[in-house]
């Protein structure tokens, strides 16, 4: 028999929280529990990311729900006797809601949990990854004896085709289609891939899916593994992703003890494994053609298709590759039924997606929403609205695919159709919110400098094109610009896009297109009026101090590298301009808003 | 190096016995991966991982150990960002370059560190302190800007505290 505790403390184990000294903070309480004479009472346990990690270290006090944030160790001896003793609420460390005001300390009525539909997030924070019986007691590994004994792999991929399932990873393809090419496809031999190659900068939906829930991404795999015919899979999983490798190999571990990998799994006479592959760097590698070059360990370059990987793909073999976040939709709606999740979201896109909402937006963490939900919602009433006050300038969605949408554009739904139709695709899930401080210009020439060093060289128009674009917002942002650079970046940018091999380069422009698509004046004032709006670009801004403000302190001077500020104490400095790199470091350092920019 | 300096150099790490405990630990790994289909790249990873990087004789070694041309091995090194051919410093500090942690102000972070240290990115420090490398997005977008020094992800870095908060490593 479990015991039975009357409260249960959780802490977020996640990498986030981890880097903020969660772990430290769980075995500190623990201490402090014994120390209390507690430890029958209350349990202390760690679970997987929460999802809300800029308030790390997070915990949570159930049964009431109640969320804490940023509680630090040495806040625990006070936090466990305000809690545990004198059986208050710890008002010190509850999350306050800037726009109402107010304190809120149950976790659902938070803006940002409140507005979030949870499916494939929905052990979040509630279990411990590491402990398969937890997984097991919200009903995992259900919808896998179900799979395996009462459903024939036809049943399976009609039930995945009935859902309505596109793959997370960012082309949006059925997942249905896909496993029935493959299960139709001839052969003996087959295999089953998960894309855990998360690569686009500012997204870490598949990192904390792993982290908090590895089960449902194993569960997935291996009803996969029933429907298309497969009895190995793999894991592409990045290596600098440590702890999400290690719960991967735990949960691996755990369920081949318990027999749900391996041979005769529940007796259905169906045997299935699967192995880790660590990615070794190379962002490429996230297209499925060139990930199983990389497995079959070699440089990983995407090859022309057709054929396609349902037919010949890794080793040769039929293959299916989905990605993490596509394979833990799988158990429910084996479970509850592909009529229910096709329930949720569009006409066209269905069920929800999990999106990493990060940038200038006050809540900053992992959210799943419905398909449909407008981004205005999403920055708002979920993310809690702008920094500081400040507007509202674009968010980017997709990563290096995607692109930059103007705030006029806010209501748009966010499904498929809805946001190809702005220039930009949905993608793996990032969404990076930019406030009135950021240059378009420079946004989109850090994304082609990005693409640009990926490009693993293959075919001539990403090689050379991402080059070329390079160059010219280089050049644009550093003064060089001239009459038609616009022109050209659009020319180019469409070739590159017609003729590339793979997704990488039909989609690097995407950030180039939508940035002058929409903010075109942004570009124009970059090359006639050699001028940066947003005052970012380094080449076009000046720095310089304001006489009737500054007081003289000589705090610029002292922390200026090039020892280009001069004056007397007590006196107004000035700035060598000829010396002057422009790091910004005086207009960081001035407590008297001295320093101009212009 | 052409061909023959090559040759000889890693005729001379074969014969060098101070090395013997080297190639010892290389061939177990090799030991393990020999049967088996796809198994260059863990090799390299776990041999990476025991000398820090990655030096053509040592490619040389484990193409000869697998069975492959060392071009396959070379090309493989050379693609993927996780291998090193050069040796690192004590301290390996990775500055993420993903969207949030530019916008939030890595490069503010980047500057002072080079300039703090006396280091460029992707070099070592002269007295081998640190390296400095640029790394694809760590995931850990919340806490941005990150840096991470070793095995410690340092969040929500302040570009004023950061030369401070790397004396410490020594």
């Amino acid at each position: 028999m479990g015991k039975v505790y009357r409260t249960h403390i959780l802490v977020c184990a996640g990498t986030g929280c981890v880097a903020s000294g969660s772990l430290k903070v769980r075995d500190k309480m623990i201490s402090e529990i014994e120390r209390h004479g507690l430890k029958d009472e209350v349990m202390v346990a760690s679970t997987g990311c929460n999802g809300f990690c800029a308030a790390g270290p997070i915990t949570i006090v159930h049964p009431e729900g109640i969320f804490y944030k940023r509680l630090n160790v040495d806040d625990v001896p006070f936090f466990i006797e305000e809690l545990l003793i004198k059986g208050r609420t710890v008002k010190k460390h509850l999350f306050t809601e800037e726009q109402r005001n107010e304190q809120i300390p149950i976790m659902n009525d938070i803006g940002f949990f409140k507005n979030q539909v949870l499916v494939v997030l929905k052990n979040r924070a509630l279990i411990d990854p590491d402990v398969i019986d937890e997984y097991i007691g919200r009903d995992g590994y259900l919808p896998t004896s179900k799979a395996l004994l009462e459903m024939t792999p036809d049943q399976i991929v009609e039930e995945v085709l009935t859902s309505g399932l596109r793959g997370r990873g960012g082309a949006g393809f059925s997942t249905g289609m896909k496993w029935k090419f493959c299960k139709e496809a001839k052969g003996e031999v087959k295999y089953i891939l998960c894309n855990a190659d998360e690569g686009d900068p500012g997204a870490f939906m598949d990192r904390s899916v792993l982290e908090s829930d590895p089960h449902a991404v194993l569960e997935g795999m291996i009803i996969g593994g029933k429907a298309i015919g497969a009895h190995k899979g793999y894991i592409y999983v990045r290596a600098e992703y440590p702890l999400a490798i290690q719960r991967l190999n735990t949960a691996i571990g755990q369920a081949r003890d318990y027999g749900l990998l391996g041979e005769n799994i529940f007796g259905s006479g169906f045997d299935f494994d699967i192995e880790l592959y660590y990615g070794a760097g190379a962002f490429v590698c996230g297209e499925e053609t060139a990930l199983m070059q990389s497995i079959e360990g070699k440089r990983g370059m995407p090859r022309p298709r057709p054929p396609f990987p349902a037919h010949k793909g890794l080793w040769a073999k039929p293959t299916v590759l989905n990605n993490v976040e596509t394979f833990a939709n799988i158990p429910q709606i084996i479970m509850r039924g592909g009529a229910w999740f096709a329930s949720l979201g569009t006409e066209t896109s269905k069920g929800t997606k999990v999106f990493a909402l990060t940038g200038d937006v006050t809540n900053i963490g992992l959210i799943e929403v419905p398909m449909g939900i407008t981004l205005r919602q999403i920055v708002y009433d979920i993310g809690g609205g702008i920094k500081n006050d400040k507007g509202l300038k674009a968010i980017q969605i997709g990563g290096p695919s995607g692109g930059c949408l103007p705030a006029s554009i806010i209501d748009t739904p966010v499904d498929y159709e809805s946001i190809v139709k702005t220039g930009a695709i949905v993608g793996s899930g990032g969404m990076v919110v930019m406030d009135e401080g950021n240059c378009m210009v420079d946004i989109a020439k850090f994304f082609l400098g990005f693409t640009a060093e990926e490009s693993c060289g293959k075919c001539t128009p990403c090689r050379v094109g991402t080059a070329i674009l390079l160059e010219k917002l280089t050049d644009i942002s550093e003064g060089r610009g001239k009459d038609g650079d616009i022109e050209i970046l659009e020319t180019v940018g469409r070739n590159i896009i017609s003729s590339s091999l793979c997704g990488l380069g039909q989609t690097a422009p995407n950030p180039i297109l939508t940035t002058i698509r929409y903010f075109r004046d942004e570009y124009e004032a970059h090359i006639y009026d050699k001028k940066c709006p947003a005052k970012r670009c380094k080449a076009l801004i000046t720095f310089a101090i304001d006489p009737e403000k500054c007081t003289g302190c000589t705090l610029c001077k002292r922390n200026c590298p090039q020892q280009c500020i001069s004056g007397e104490k007590k006196m107004p400095h000035t700035i060598d301009q000829s010396l002057c790199i422009r790091c910004s470091l005086c207009y960081d350092s001035c407590k008297f808003d001295a320093i101009t920019v212009a | 190096m052409n061909p023959y300096q090559i040759a000889k150099e890693y005729n001379a790490f074969l014969q060098n016995e101070s090395l013997t405990e080297f190639k010892d630990k290389i061939d177990s790994i090799l030991e393990d991966y020999r049967e088996r289909r796809g198994g260059l790249i863990p090799v390299l990873q776990q041999v990476q991982e025991y000398l820090k990087f990655l030096p053509p004789v040592v490619q040389n070694y484990v193409a000869l150990g697998l069975g492959v041309p060392s071009s396959d091995v070379y090309g493989v090194v050379s693609f993927y960002s996780f291998f090193s051919m050069k040796p690192r410093g004590r301290h390996l500090v990775r500055t993420c370059l993903g969207t949030a942690c530019y916008v939030k102000g890595i490069q503010k972070v980047i500057d002072k560190i080079e300039r703090g240290f006396d280091v460029t990115m992707g070099g070592t420090t002269k007295d081998r302190r640190f390296t400095l490398q640029g790394v694809r997005c760590l995931g850990a977008c919340g806490l941005a800007p990150v840096v991470v020094v070793d095995e410690n992800t340092l969040g929500q870095v302040d570009h004023a505290k950061i030369v401070k908060m790397l004396e410490k490593y020594e």
